[in-house]
């Protein structure tokens, strides 16, 4: 049967709105849990109250976010089943058992153990507290860990084959998926990410605070805390961005020259383009502004091997689509005859390429009856979106090298207790808070909006993951998610702005009722 | 280490103990946000009610999370033909999934009648929305549902929302619906304040009556008024998970596998044994009480999955279509390899909730939600 291309379109557009909302909150609950795990490590060493509220108004905020975090995951985890059954059933075998894996060792502590961080402050001891925050943070972590496997294997489908009696993608070794090179990599440099997100939050709001002269010792200390966190963090986004962009180019090449806006192979070592004009008609970059050398070295690690440019990788395409039409061939006549040897034979040598031919069901129901115009279109339209691809990347890179110079400069001001005195840096840091937001969207979209036109890279075109559904219910669920994600962005964001002007002052956790303990006891707590 | 047969059975009995983990753990959850307005009259006995289960609910919301993501990666068709096929039905329920969480967090944040009153609802909404819907779904899986398989083994649905509404369906939503009211109630009467679980005594009274009743209406119909699916011929349970390679007749009954396996009548046993404790201990000996609702809960999900044995989802539409446990799981490896992280996690899982539950333990009263203003 032909596939609605409204439902596809649809369906897409509601992923994207959705998955694009709930990273909104993602990398924060991520970022923040471990500053959190910081404070809290300190309070416990030192018995110093001022820690405890940090980490208890720091924790307000966390709460608030977290609630937001798993409400908009709840809609990640139905929508693989609501909208792209046809996905779900090709590679559940595969791509579920990561997200189970993810239920059973992440989530399910991370969600036990968040209720008794903010009721247990009076029913547990400072130690186990401590351990609760820490498992907490570890939690959050390990859930990205499974979440990044599975988007892992949709970018390098390793450790898996395609079952013609089942119609599905099957696996074939779950340590290959596991071990992953582009997981392990979009791992470390997604939770970085989300590491720098959470401390340009407490950097944000505590320059706030010591703009407008209010809990003054709480925020510098926060911002001392955010800025060596953020520091280590943005600087292994960065490094670790680059891992991920050797992995890339390993396997997703076409993604690679997309980012690149480089239609044709260029002789190695392959130049970076740090600016230019994408022209897609034309299938040529104006104005570009070229640094030789750096994307040979970035992309190859070496400086002789050269990266396919777009052309070449559409010719590329067109082999494989040939190859893929084979084998659907070959699939059909075993359904008929299963024990035909040659049928067998092409199978095995093809079905790699499978996927190829599955680019032609947007066009027609029958792979096998492609003219070569077929052909052509088919193997165009693996190119993704060059313009967008090519500005979200290097925007989102631009954000990232300028968090490590706001994080180092805060960090050196911190260290030499000059912070309340540089108004514009605070002025700065404050300003700065939306441009982590902006630079994991823009990295979603890089990553994802890049894989296209592919849900699984080479295996399973988009358009045919949909599933049967009619575009009106998809029009039905995409007006519901809009009109009830607006209204809670809305009051998210009010709860968010009102606890945040409060502030720990506002909220009676400081300055402590209490008098700080004396110098004695600190020692004796900090073991001196 | 175990062949494909066990792992299907195995696999089948944790799709049951996820469900029952689910309805168990977070079926109070859901009942005692529905009868929020019915149980606190004020806001403080409101906030009594919702400290009872704030700081647990999110960790008991896992068990279905994790069914979903358990069902995604064992049983992919279930998922797929299930979640698209009653797309609608799921959207709501994805709607209360969603309003919940941020419901239990915000209602609190912010001191205004209104503000509070608006949650309420929204809490209320959600809890009756689950429980009704997932007793609807049930019921629809003994009519069958009207789906078919392409030979790509791409799926069609040819049914609308309103088609899910069939009168033995809506019966299958009371009991949902009155079984996890019970439920909460029976928790409310555990662990609020006296004035709160005094109205929750009678609450769970009415309420596990009017479960037992709805279970035995249905249990007829389902003998006398409902068909039965079967396969015919040989039936090959290690096989390719194709559903498209067996034949299944429609006509036969939804009792046939309590005849072969007389043992499967423990469950409803267990449902009314569950039922009758309640109503001797509520009141009396509270966690005995709880400890009754749970294992009726449990007791009416086994009787459902028993009766449906060996079908997971059947289709009225192309009977040949229908999903079984037989034909409709992950390979072998899939299987074998998820068994063991269960086999794992599972115990942690239950050693932290357990600890978790420990420490948060007693009454929470009147006087302490005075003190301490509002839950978190």
């Amino acid at each position: 049967m032909i596939i609605d291309p409204d439902v596809v379109t649809l369906s897409r557009l509601q992923f994207a709105l959705t998955a694009l909302y709930h990273f909104l909150f993602v990398p924060l609950t991520l970022g923040i849990v471990w500053i959190l795990a910081i404070m809290e490590s300190v309070y416990v060493m030192t018995g110093r109250e001022v820690w405890k509220r940090m980490v208890q108004f720091w924790g307000v905020l966390f709460g608030i976010n977290f609630a937001m975090g798993v409400a908009t995951g709840v809609t990640m985890e139905f929508q693989f089943g609501m909208n792209w059954a046809y996905y779900a059933h090709y590679v559940g075998d595969v791509f579920g058992t990561p997200l189970a894996i993810e239920g059973l060792m992440a989530f399910f502590l991370e969600a036990t153990l968040v209720g008794l961080f903010f009721v247990g402050w009076d029913r547990i001891s400072r130690v186990a507290h401590l351990l609760v925050t820490w498992f907490l943070a570890l939690a959050t972590s390990l859930s990205a860990l499974w979440i990044l496997v599975a988007n892992g294997w949709m970018q390098n489908p390793v450790g898996s084959a395609f079952n013609a009696d089942t119609m599905r993608m099957e696996v074939t070794s779950f340590a290959d998926v596991l071990f992953n090179p582009v997981a392990q990599a979009k791992f470390v440099h997604t939770v970085s990410a989300g590491y720098v997100l959470g401390s340009m939050f407490v950097l944000s709001i505590s320059a706030w605070y010591l703009l407008r002269g209010r809990n003054v010792d709480f925020a510098k200390r926060s911002m001392t805390v955010a800025a060596s966190f953020g520091l280590a963090a943005a600087l292994s986004v960065v490094v670790l961005g680059d891992e991920s962009g050797y992995a890339v180019s390993e396997n997703q090449k076409m993604k690679m020259a997309a980012i690149e806006a480089m239609w044709e192979t260029e002789p190695a070592p392959a130049s970076f383009t740090l600016f230019g004009i994408p022209d897609v008609e034309n299938h040529t970059t104006h104005y570009a502004l070229r640094i030789p050398w750096v994307m040979g070295l970035i992309g190859t690690r070496s400086i002789d091997k050269p990266i396919p440019g777009i052309a070449n990788l559409v010719e590329d395409a067109k082999g494989r689509i040939n190859n893929g039409i084979l084998a659907y061939d070959a699939m059909l006549v075993l359904r008929q005859d299963k024990d035909n040897a040659q049928a067998k034979a092409i199978l095995a040598a093809h079905d790699k390429d499978m996927g190829y031919a599955l680019l032609l069901k947007r066009f027609m129901d029958d792979p096998r009856q492609a003219t070569p115009a077929d052909i052509q279109k088919a193997a165009d339209s693996t190119i993704p979106n060059v313009p967008v691809l090519f500005w979200a990347f290097r925007l989102m890179v631009a954000c990232g090298f300028y968090f490590i110079a706001l994080f180092a400069v805060v960090f050196w001001q911190a260290s030499k207790r000059q912070l309340d005195k540089r108004r514009w840096l605070l002025k700065l840091a404050l300003w700065s808070l939306p441009l982590p937001w902006l630079a994991a969207e823009l990295g979603w979209v890089v990553a994802e909006y890049g894989r296209q036109p592919w849900a699984i890279e080479g295996v399973l075109p988009t358009a045919l993951g949909v599933s049967s559904v009619t575009a009106g219910q998809v029009w039905t669920s995409l007006g519901g998610f809009v009109l009830f994600y607006s209204a809670l962005a809305v009051v998210d964001a009010v709860l968010m702005v009102k606890y945040a002007r409060k502030g720990p002052d506002g909220l009676g956790l400081w300055p402590p009722a209490e008098p700080e303990p004396p110098v004695a006891t600190v020692a004796a707590h900090a073991g001196v | 280490m175990f062949d494909y047969e066990s792992l299907r059975v195995i696999w089948w009995a944790l799709l049951g103990i996820l469900l029952i983990g689910f309805a168990v753990m977070d079926g109070f959850d859901f009942g005692i946000a529905a009868l929020l307005r019915v149980l606190g009259r004020s806001d403080d006995e409101r906030l009594v009610l919702l400290e009872t289960i704030e700081p647990t609910w999110e960790g008991n919301q896992v068990w279905f999370i994790l069914g979903g993501g358990a069902a995604f990666a064992a049983w992919p068709a279930l998922y797929a033909v299930s979640f698209s096929g009653m797309y609608l039905a799921i959207f709501l329920v994805l709607l209360a999934f969603i309003l919940r969480p941020v419901g239990f967090n915000f209602r609190g944040k912010v001191r205004d009648a209104r503000w509070r009153s608006l949650w309420d609802w929204v809490l209320t909404a959600s809890g009756v929305v689950v429980m009704l819907i997932s007793g609807v779904a049930f019921g629809n899986l003994f009519l069958g549902v009207p789906f078919q398989f392409d030979d790509n083994l791409r799926m069609s649905w040819h049914g609308s929302f309103f088609e899910l509404l069939h009168p033995f369906a809506l019966l299958a939503g009371l009991v949902s619906l009155a079984m996890l009211l019970a439920h909460g109630a029976c928790w409310a009467a555990y662990r609020a304040d006296h004035v709160v679980a005094d109205r929750a005594v009678r609450v769970a009274r009415w309420t596990t009556l009017a479960y037992a009743v709805c279970f035995v209406l249905a249990g007829i119909w389902l003998a006398y008024g409902v068909a039965g699916y079967a396969i015919v011929g040989p039936v090959v349970t290690d096989g390719v998970s194709n559903p498209l390679h067996k034949q299944v007749a429609h006509g036969s009954s939804w009792f046939a596998s309590y005849m072969q396996y007389p043992w499967f009548w423990l469950a409803p046993v267990l449902a009314f044994a569950g039922a009758i404790g309640v109503q001797l201990s509520v009141g009396r000996k509270n966690l005995a009480c709880f400890i009754a609702s749970s294992l009726m809960v449990a007791g009416t999900i086994l009787s459902a999955g028993f009766a449906l044995f060996p079908f997971l989802l059947p289709s009225r539409l192309d009977p040949r279509s229908s999903l079984t446990i037989w034909d409709a799981s992950s390979s072998q490896g899939t299987l074998g390899l998820m068994l063991a992280m269960v086999v794992i996690f599972i115990p942690l899982i239950i050693i932290y909730t357990g600890w978790v539950y420990r420490v948060l333990r007693g009454r929470v009263t009147l006087d302490h939600v005075r003190q301490s203003g509002h839950g978190y």
